[in-house]
């Protein structure tokens, strides 16, 4: 690592303390309307913590220069930034090599890649995937679009009530066209972690590959992508406390040894000729183009904030305030809250009798209280609980009690204003 | 008043509660959704029109109050106006919600629709408002059945 570090390295906390935590986060001292922030939108993206932006704005400031290129000092420099951030990925998913990471733009471009990849190189005609009925956007939509190109099945995993999905259903959705599962971790509405140990494990008896949409799992949970078995794992960095605009698609080897490139460009290659390109070794045979180099190590920095930080205690604190939360706003009167499964984490969704979502979110901002407001990217989803959209409240580490009193407060006045 | 309350004034509070002209008209001459796919919000208008008067206008839907009481508010204001007047007043109200044009000489104009004045300090909140002017605008200048504030 390098060596101005040392100016804002982390202080070692044994001991979690939400107030050292809100230190390291600069964001989070403003105030909005003449309030003090109160951050519940994390869902969409967590804050940063001053060491990322030192790490990303050092990198700018002494080592930028493009990687994998140049034999002059910056460049081996970048270089060697760049995939020591490789390396820190890889120890902290526990993955088995390091070309086992792809850098992506984030969760989304993951699921693309396989999509784009995996799916048309592998899917025949009447060829079947399975995802669930509580996807995001970004793992429906790619699908769709292999669909109409090569005319293959989608299958959805109904869900119950509470936001449950049905696994005896899911296990008879197998049979011998079945090509791909692809599965969100932890839901961005309804806050359901799914059972994906259970889940990969019928899929494998099934001889069926699954990839996990991790976008809102890597920051709730740590993940051991060989104990989870799981194929292909996506997520983006900004919402791990890291930047925009970087990701990961963890992939085991042999996948993504035989999978064709995603793009073409520079850095995937291994020599070019007009008659024949040989392409490059994994993780480059995937990553085409100059990457964004700033967000990959700024992402290495987040690794190392989150070893550095008893982020397990951490979480733990996290998911107290869900319970605090999700408590304190089922005993207001005329609210129902989406998303009742028994593992949830770190999301709240609910909706106001005769008050519409963005009318609470707009009342809360007015009090410096930020939420998400409206379908989450998850329209299929909304028409499954038959609301057009809901208020979310999502928390991260960094969060209070006193944070989740403000809210509460805020719905009262949102209910007082509409009464 | 504070930016909140002048946005949820009483006018709009109550179109929100109980909306005028909320209901379907199956003899209408022109039906037409409005949709913003942002929030969700989602209208269908339906307009009676006789020597380019608008003789009678209805809507159902759902959305935030700021939209509904909008459509509501619309609905009333333009109830036998001429398509011309109408038009001018949706480029009125855009102006208003905008904080573009002359307030005090447009207010006089703009009558209860002067209650969403409040939006201009909320610039996400534009789209809610001009939502239903938008599908009206839509429904008198062409031959679509479905716009988006997108």
């Amino acid at each position: 690592m390098s060596k101005v570090f040392n100016k804002t390295k982390v202080v070692e906390k044994k001991v979690f303390s939400v107030e050292k935590i809100r230190e390291d986060f600069p964001i989070l001292k403003q105030t909005v309307n003449g309030k003090p922030l109160v951050y519940l939108d994390n869902a969409a993206t967590s804050q940063k913590p001053a060491y990322v932006i030192n790490a990303m704005n050092h990198y700018y400031m002494e080592e930028n220069s493009n990687i994998h290129r140049g034999v002059h000092y910056l460049s081996e420099l970048a270089t060697q930034s760049y995939e020591e951030a490789r390396n820190k990925i890889q120890k902290y998913i526990n993955a088995k090599h390091r070309e086992e990471i792809i850098f992506t733009r984030g969760t989304t471009e993951s699921i693309n890649l396989v999509a784009y990849s995996f799916g048309r190189y592998n899917f025949k005609k009447d060829d079947e995937i399975i995802i669930s009925a509580m996807e995001h956007h970004s793992n429906i939509v790619p699908w769709q679009l292999i669909r109409d190109e090569k005319n293959i099945l989608i299958r959805v995993i109904p869900i119950n009530d509470r936001g449950e999905l049905f696994i005896d259903k899911y296990e008879k959705m197998f049979n011998s066209r079945t090509k791909l599962v692809s599965l969100v971790h932890i839901s961005n509405v309804l806050g359901t972690i799914n059972p994906i140990k259970l889940m990969i494990e019928i899929a494998h008896n099934h001889g069926v590959p699954v990839l996990i949409d991790g976008a809102q799992g890597i920051p709730h949970m740590k993940i051991d992508v060989q104990e989870l078995d799981c194929d292909f794992y996506a997520f983006s960095g900004h919402k791990m406390y890291g930047p925009t605009g970087v990701g990961v698609l963890y992939g085991k080897k042999e996948f993504l040894e035989s999978m064709p490139p995603f793009q073409g460009g520079g850095d995937m290659i291994k020599s070019v000729s007009f008659e024949k390109t040989i392409y490059n070794d994994i993780p480059h045979k995937f990553e085409a183009g100059t990457p964004n180099i700033a967000g990959g190590v700024g992402l290495g920095a987040t690794i190392d904030y989150l070893n550095q930080i008893p982020f397990e205690v951490a979480l733990e604190h996290e998911h107290n305030l869900l319970i605090y939360a999700q408590e304190a706003l089922s005993s207001i009167n005329g609210i129902r809250i989406i998303g009742t499964a028994a593992h949830k984490s770190s999301v709240l969704s609910f909706v106001i009798e005769n008050i519409h979502p963005h009318d609470i979110g707009t009342i809360l901002d007015d009090d410096g209280i930020a939420i998400r407001t409206g379908h989450h990217c998850a329209q299929p989803l909304m028409k499954c609980f038959e609301v057009p959209a809901t208020a979310r409240a999502s928390f991260a580490i960094y969060n209070t009690k006193e944070e989740v009193n403000s809210l509460v407060k805020g719905i009262h006045k949102a209910i007082k204003i509409f009464r | 008043m504070t930016a909140l309350k002048e946005l949820y004034q009483e006018v709009i509070l109550d179109h929100n509660k109980s909306p005028r002209n909320y209901h379907r008209m199956e003899d209408a001459d022109r039906k037409i959704e409005g949709y913003n796919p942002l929030c969700g919000d989602h209208f269908t208008l339906f307009i009676k029109i006789e020597n380019d008067v608008i003789k009678d206008i209805s809507f159902e839907g759902a959305g935030c109050a700021i939209s509904k009481a909008s459509a509501s508010v619309m609905s009333s204001t333009v109830k036998g106006k001429t398509v011309k007047e109408a038009e001018e007043l949706f480029k009125k109200f855009h102006e208003l919600v905008l904080g573009e044009g002359n307030p005090e000489e447009d207010f006089e104009k703009l009558g209860k629709l002067a209650a969403f004045s409040g939006v201009t300090e909320y610039p996400a909140r534009v789209k809610c408002a001009t939502l239903a002017w938008h599908t009206l605008h839509t429904a008198l200048t062409t031959k679509e059945h479905r716009t988006t504030t997108e």
